[in-house]
């Protein structure tokens, strides 16, 4: 399975999420010769499916895999986490750089508070761009959850976003890739940006493991992914680098470091440890149509009060009164109003009032004759980094069970007090707003079946200034292994309480001088730029690539 | 003269079928449909295509649903001795048993703890995806032929180019005051 000759270039970037996809463009802006392997597919907008057929985009973009106690849905394509999430896009609040978690020891690095990260939120959010919204074009559901909230004497903020709201057709099919190219995707910045300045991305190219050379430098060994049926790997490679940017995402950079442990030597102990699943946790609420319209005063033009569940594009109005420093650490969260499309979540709502088991049955069914006057509300709170991985499979970041998509991944997760403490307070909190007056009734998500959930996963392979409990310094480099640099969600020390990725992409940001740096002092003919990307208005492949 | 017992062929799909019956449940197709409890009424996990989407070769399941099902009616007939249930011996067992004992039999096999729990969790969670997505059909197509499980939901169409755009999405105006600590760029302090 070796190959015939093994290539050479001066960085390596794994993974094309918004850690690797910053990386790239900085590292190619620079000078440095830049390939990006991506283990996913390469799509554009004119392939990006309205459609839940299994092998659609829906299926080819994502991935979701079922750990023990933990589920995690993760973006599996060129743009990486950009292409599948939902875009909103705030800053971590400022008490969350303080936390401490359970090792009493602060978990982020003394040089990076909340105030030391703005410049850098300030620079992604013009890159992409982030922008503020405005209510009179909040989709119904944004509008029914700030109605609620206000309802009970709440505060609700129209989220910071990523979508360019005069592009939107509010077709709530952004999780499948936004064929409008409305959502600001990593496709439509960064990457073209990398691409523009010689930067070479290879789809369904997985990293397996790296291996060190002589020169200090490191070699990349990859396989090339079946590109319909994931569970095939076809062709092995290697690639030399002086400097390797890891951003395989939370779920697969501490698997590779793993699985190559036993050739790079031991590594940090945090390395596949300390994963945190931001606190996140899901209740699905059923609306009464005709209490919207009494109670709150809410009518569409077509006089049906809501029943409007499916139009929007997924999260846009959050409740932060609990984003209060004040507040003891692991009872803070958000609730943020979100859509969860049909095919992989239903089967966790529970039905409001019914004895457990009711995620099946009768009343199951019935509950989703109601589907329309839906609303989830989604909790991110402050978990205890309590995830660990166990061995890595043979193969990639977890066992595939189908051709794509779904898959068991080595993760353990006990959810410990302090984190049941949050979702105890979140879940009494949403029933405290929704079922004020009989405007509605609501349930978590069970987390029987398939452990907790989290689309935003974080910190398995984090930084921080204490070598027990961090993988990376403040830097971002692996402790003991010089020229490896984590950029991705793993390198986020905990759960931020919000939305993360505006922060992990501040964080690559930040980190991009020291990592430019670091590749001159290993003979790389590069220089810190400093600018951003110009950003196209539609999303393309190369010629040799899509010809 | 009593009906001939099922096939091994035929015994699987029932047998398939009551499983995801039990999860999302439909209404008999004839007045002698042992697979379906008939527990509610319209189309359920059955008529959404359940059977169609776990025999889909992408999906995973297609290869052992034969040893699948052999499992669940050995787990049916433990249980019915248990229960000191008689159970019609022209019938795989899982499909004798009446629906509610269907369904506890699906909640021991699905708890934590169950050695097998990660198979059935599966199969349950394709049932509930053949019913709320059709993930087995073009969307499109599932909706213009009246899919149960998205007709039920209220799924809208989509347009006739088959991509879905909603002109009517807002109620217009500001709906709640926003945090008193937010900053300039919309964000939390």
């Amino acid at each position: 399975m070796s190959s015939e000759r093994t290539e050479s270039t001066d960085v390596v970037v794994i993974g094309s999420g918004f850690g690797g996809a910053i990386a790239a463009y900085h590292l190619a802006a620079g000078g440095a010769r830049v390939v990006v392997l991506e283990r996913g597919p390469w799509l554009t907008a004119d392939e990006f499916d309205h459609d839940f057929l299994l092998g659609k985009s829906f299926t080819r973009v994502f991935d979701f895999t079922v750990g023990d106690g933990m589920s995690v849905l993760s973006g599996n394509c060129v743009g990486g986490g950009s292409v599948v999430y939902f875009a909103t896009m705030p800053r971590a609040p400022e008490f969350t750089f303080e936390r401490r978690g359970s090792t009493g020891k602060r978990m982020w690095p003394a040089s990076i508070t909340r105030a030391a990260l703005d410049p850098w939120y300030d620079r992604v959010s013009q890159a992409l761009p982030v922008t503020r919204q405005s209510w009179d074009k909040i989709p119904y559901s944004g509008g029914l959850w700030a109605a609620a909230c206000d309802h009970a004497g709440r505060t609700a903020n129209a989220a910071p976003s990523a979508v360019d709201v005069s592009m939107c057709t509010n077709c709530n099919w952004m999780y499948a890739g936004c064929k409008f190219d409305a959502k600001r995707s990593l496709l439509l910045n960064y990457l073209p940006g990398a691409l523009e300045h010689g930067a070479e991305i290879r789809p369904l190219h997985e990293v397996q493991q790296l291996t060190r050379n002589d020169d200090g430098g490191y070699r990349v060994h990859y396989r090339v992914v079946d590109e319909e049926d994931y569970r095939v790997l076809h062709d092995s490679g290697e690639i030399d680098a002086k400097i390797v940017i890891l951003a395989a995402g939370t779920a697969a950079t501490p698997v590779i470091l793993q699985r190559s442990e036993a050739t790079l030597g031991p590594m940090p102990y945090a390395v596949g440890r300390y994963f945190s699943g931001n606190g996140e946790r899901l209740n699905t609420v059923l609306f009464d149509e005709d209490k919207i319209r009494d109670v709150l005063g809410l009518t569409r033009a077509d006089g049906v009060p809501y029943e409007a569940y499916q139009i929007g594009r997924g999260p846009v109005v959050a409740c932060w009164d609990k984003l209060d420093g004040g507040l003891p650490e692991f009872e803070r969260y958000s609730l943020e109003q979100l859509y969860f499309p049909p095919g992989l979540g239903t089967i966790l709502a529970q039905v409001p009032g019914e004895p457990s088991p009711s995620w099946f049955g009768v009343a199951k069914k019935e509950m989703m004759r109601t589907w329309k006057s839906w609303l989830t509300i989604f909790t991110m709170s402050e978990d205890d980094n309590e995830g660990v991985f166990g061995p890595p499979p043979e193969t990639g970041a977890a066992t595939r069970f189908s051709q794509q998509m779904l898959g068991h991944n080595s993760l353990q997760y006990k959810p410990t007090a302090n984190t049941r403490r949050g979702w105890e307070l979140s879940d009494a909190d949403v029933k405290d707003i929704v079922e004020r007056d009989g405007l509605g009734r609501s349930a978590p998500w069970t987390n029987d079946l398939v452990g907790a959930y989290t689309v935003h996963p974080l910190a398995s392979c984090r930084i921080g200034d204490d070598p027990e409990t961090s993988a990376l310094d403040d830097r971002h480099e692996l402790r003991g292994h010089p020229g490896i640099f984590v950029t991705d969600g793993s390198a986020v020390p905990g759960a931020l309480t919000v939305n993360p990725a505006l922060t992990i992409s501040a964080l690559a940001e930040r980190a991009m001088s020291g990592i430019v740096q670091a590749a001159r002092e290993r003979g790389v003919a590069v220089r810190y730029v400093g600018g951003l990307p110009t950003g196209v208005r539609t999303s393309q492949k190369p010629v040799s690539i899509s010809a | 003269m009593p009906p001939a017992p099922p096939g091994p062929d035929e015994a699987r799909t029932m047998t398939l079928e009551a499983f995801a019956d039990t999860i999302l449940p439909g209404e008999k197709r004839h007045p002698d449909d042992p697979a379906i409890a008939g527990v509610s009424e319209g189309g359920g996990a059955v008529a959404a295509g359940a059977v169609e989407l776990l025999e889909h070769p992408s999906g995973g399941f297609a290869d052992s649903l034969g040893s699948l099902m052999f499992m669940l009616n050995m787990h049916a007939g433990q249980y019915a001795s248990e229960n000191a249930l008689q159970l019609d011996p022209a019938l795989p067992a899982f499909v004798a048993l009446p629906y509610e004992h269907r369904a506890a039999l699906v909640t021991r096999l699905t708890a934590t703890g169950h050695a097998e729990k990660a198979m059935w969790v599966g199969l349950a969670m394709f049932a509930t995806m053949a019913f709320d997505a059709a993930a087995h059909l073009s969307t499109t197509d599932a909706l213009a032929a009246g899919h149960p499980g998205l007709t039920l939901m209220g799924y809208a169409a989509p347009e006739p180019d088959g991509v879905w755009r909603f002109a009517q999405f807002s109620y217009g105006r500001q709906l709640a005051k926003p945090h008193p600590n937010t900053t300039a760029t919309g964000s939390p302090a």
